[in-house]
C-alpha cells in the first residue's frame, strides 16, 4: 500500500508532527512499507473473535474520591520550558 | 576481582564486613570511567548519588538493617524516572528533563539499599531492537564492538555483560529485556503484565509495557524481582494480588517438567547455529528430568503485524503529552499553538519515534479504526489463545529469543520492517501478557545466544527455577568478554 503527499500531510496533522517538504518522499516510503506489513492482517478471518484490549480480564480498580496529592507545582514547573506566575506560557490563542 | 563475583558472593562479603558498599560502588564507577567511553552504555553516570547511597548502605550493613541486596550497585534504564537525575528516555525531547519524582521501581530498589550508578542507554522511547535509535548514539555489544547489544534495553544488557554494573533494570514491551539479554549473554526476565508497577516508567505502549530485572544469573534476577514488585495503587493496571516469592522454587528439581517445543519457532529464517544452541540447551534440560512435547502456535506470524498496529496506536496517545508546554523540548519562537506542537515534536523526536506515532495515529483515525486497530486486537486474542491452548499440554514453552545472534551496527537501520520482523519470537509473549525469560545458552558465530522460556501468567518462579537449575549444570552465564573480565 502506497501513500502519497496529501496523506503524509494528513498524518502529520493527526500526529501533530511537522514534516518538511524535503522529507515527504522518505516518510511516505517508509510508512508505506509499514502499512504493507499491516495488510497481511486482512487475509485472516477473524469473524467471531472478540477484540483483546488487555492481557488480564479484570475490572478497572476504583478509589475513594479524596485528595491524596499535595501541591507540588513549584517542583513540577521547574522542568517546564516557559512559565510565569505559576502558569505555563503558550503562544497567544485568543485574539 | 570484585566485578567477577556473583551478587551472592558480593552480598556475603558485604555482610561479613570484608568489603564495603563504598569500595564496591567506587570499583564500578572506576570501571565505568575506563570502559564506558567505548561502549556508550550509560547516558548518565551519577557518582555522587551512588557514593552517598553506598555510605547509607554501609550504615545499614553495620547496624543490622541490611537486606540481601543492600549495598549492591545497580544501573537503571533511562526510562525510569529518577528524582533529581536526568531521565531522557534517550530522546532529544527529554534531554533537558530532570525527573521530579521516582518511578515506583526506583523507590523500591532505593529502599532495598541499591546504590544507583547511573542511567543506561536505550532505543529512543524504547522503540527499537538495537539501541541504535538513541539520541546519544548507539551502544556497542561488549562481545563484539561491531555488533548491536539488542534493544531497547541494550545499555542495561551491555553494562551487565561488560561488568559495568552487577544488576540493572529493564523494560520489555515487545522483547526489550529478553532480546538484549540474549544478544549480550546475560539473564533477563519479563514478568507477567501487571506484576511490576509502571508508575514513573516513561510510557510507550501501556497494555504491553512491563519492567523486569537483568543480571548474570536467574538466582540474582529472582532476588531483584522480589525487591522490585509489589502492588502500587498509582498504576491502575498493577495487580492487587499478593506477589509470590520468586526465589522460592529455585532449588526445585525439574523432574517431570513438561517442555512445549513449538514447531513454528524452529522454522524458516532461524539461523542454523542458533537452532543448534537452542536444541542443545533443551536437551540439557531434558537431562535434568524434563520431557518435551510438540506444541503448536499456528498464529505466530500474526503477532508482528498485530503488535506494530497496537503498540504504535498506544504510543500515539501516550506521546501526545510531549507538547513543548509542560516539560521537554520546545521549539524557538512558535508562531501559534499548532506551530509550537508540530515543530517541538518534529525537532524533539527521532525518525523511528515519529514513524510509530504517525502510524499509530493513522491506525486510530476515522475509516481505518476497524480495519487496523480492531483487526489487530482480534489477532492479539488469537495469538494469546494459541499460548493458553499450548499450556494445556505443557508447563512452559522453549525456543529461541531471536532468529539470529546480534546483528551488526547499521545492518537494519534503513529498513524499519526488517528490524520489526526480528522480534517475531518475543512479541507474541507480550501480546498475551505472559512472563518470558532469556538465559545464556551458548554462542553462534562467536556471539551469545539466549534460550527463551515462556510460561503461563504468574509462572515467574517456575521460569527462574528452570533458569537456576540450568545454570547449575552450565556455565554460559558465567562467561565474560575477555577485555571486560
Amino acid at each position: 500500500m502506497s501513500i502519497g503527499k496529501s496523506e503524509v500531510e494528513y498524518i502529520s496533522r493527526l500526529a501533530m508532527i511537522d514534516v518538511a517538504d524535503n522529507e515527504v518522499e522518505q516518510v511516505s516510503g517508509k510508512l508505506s512499507k509499514v502499512l504493507d506489513l499491516f495488510e497481511q492482517m486482512q487475509a485472516v478471518n477473524t469473524d467471531g473473535v472478540e477484540p483483546m484490549a488487555h492481557p488480564h480480564d479484570v475490572a478497572q480498580r476504583l478509589r475513594v474520591d479524596e485528595v491524596t496529592e499535595t501541591d507540588q507545582h513549584e517542583k513540577l514547573q521547574k522542568v517546564a520550558p516557559a512559565t510565569a506566575k505559576d502558569m505555563y506560557l503558550v503562544p497567544q490563542v485568543i485574539e | 576481582m570484585l566485578h567477577t563475583l556473583s551478587v551472592k558472593q558480593m552480598s556475603e562479603k558485604l555482610h561479613a564486613g570484608e568489603i564495603t558498599s563504598v569500595e564496591l560502588t567506587q570499583h564500578y564507577l572506576d570501571r565505568i570511567a575506563q570502559f564506558d567511553p567505548e561502549l556508550n552504555a550509560y547516558v548518565t553516570v551519577t557518582p555522587e548519588l551512588a557514593l552517598q547511597m553506598a555510605r547509607e548502605a554501609d550504615e545499614r550493613l553495620q547496624n543490622g538493617t541490611a537486606g540481601q541486596l543492600t549495598g549492591i550497585p545497580i544501573a537503571h534504564k533511562d526510562i525510569f524516572c529518577t528524582d533529581g537525575v536526568k531521565t531522557s528516555c534517550s530522546s532529544k525531547m527529554l534531554d533537558n528533563f530532570i525527573a521530579p519524582y521516582d518511578a515506583h521501581v526506583v523507590t523500591l530498589l532505593k529502599k532495598a539499599g541499591m546504590p544507583i550508578l547511573g542511567k543506561t542507554n536505550m532505543d529512543e522511547f524504547a522503540m527499537g531492537s538495537s539501541s541504535e535509535s538513541s539520541y546519544y548514539g548507539p551502544t556497542k555489544n561488549p562481545w563484539d564492538l561491531n555488533a548491536v547489544p539488542g534493544g531497547s534495553s541494550g545499555g542495561a544488557a551491555a553494562v551487565i555483560a561488560a561488568n559495568l554494573a552487577p544488576m540493572a533494570t529493564g523494560t520489555d514491551t515487545g522483547g526489550s529485556i529478553r532480546q538484549p539479554a540474549s544478544f549480550c549473554g546475560i539473564t533477563g526476565i519479563k514478568p507477567t503484565y501487571g506484576t511490576v508497577s509502571r508508575f514513573g516508567i516513561i510510557a510507550y505502549a501501556s497494555s504491553f509495557d512491563q519492567a523486569g530485572p537483568m543480571s548474570r544469573s536467574a538466582e540474582e534476577s529472582a532476588w531483584m524481582l522480589n525487591a522490585m514488585s509489589e502492588f502500587d495503587q498509582r498504576d491502575s493496571t498493577c495487580l492487587e494480588q499478593e506477589r509470590a516469592d520468586f526465589a522460592a522454587e529455585l532449588n526445585n528439581s525439574l523432574e517431570g517438567l513438561k517442555v512445549g517445543v513449538p514447531a513454528e519457532y524452529f522454522g524458516e529464517g532461524l539461523d542454523p547455529e542458533v537452532e543448534k544452541v537452542i536444541k542443545d540447551a533443551i536437551a540439557e534440560i531434558e537431562k535434568l528430568g524434563a520431557t518435551t512435547v510438540p506444541v503448536s502456535l499456528p498464529n505466530k506470524d500474526l503477532a508482528v503485524p498485530s503488535y506494530y498496529v497496537l503498540a504504535p496506536a498506544e504510543a500515539s496517545s501516550n506521546l501526545s503529552r510531549y507538547d513543548g508546554v509542560r516539560f521537554g523540548h520546545r521549539c524557538e519562537q512558535p508562531k501559534d499553538l499548532e506551530d509550537l506542537y508540530k515543530r517541538s515534536r518534529a525537532e524533539g523526536f527521532g525518525a523511528e519515534v515519529k514513524r510509530r506515532i504517525m502510524v499509530g495515529a493513522y491506525a486510530l483515525s476515522a475509516g481505518y479504526y476497524d480495519a487496523y486497530y480492531l483487526k489487530a486486537q482480534r489477532l492479539r486474542r488469537m495469538v494469546h489463545d494459541d499460548f493458553t491452548n499450548a499450556f494445556e499440554q505443557c508447563d512452559v514453552i522453549m525456543g529461541p529469543v531471536a532468529p539470529t545472534p546480534a546483528f551488526n551496527i547499521g545492518e537494519k537501520t534503513d529498513d524499519p520492517t526488517s528490524m520489526y520482523l526480528a522480534d517475531l519470537y518475543t512479541i507474541p509473549v507480550n501480546l498475551g501478557g505472559f512472563p518470558g525469560m532469556s538465559i545464556p545458552a551458548g554462542f553462534a558465530n562467536g556471539r551469545p545466544v539466549g534460550l527463551h522460556v515462556v510460561g503461563p501468567h504468574f509462572s515467574e518462579a517456575k521460569l527462574l527455577n528452570i533458569g537456576h537449575q540450568f545454570q547449575q549444570v552450565t556455565d554460559w552465564h558465567k562467561q565474560m568478554p575477555e577485555q571486560y573480565s
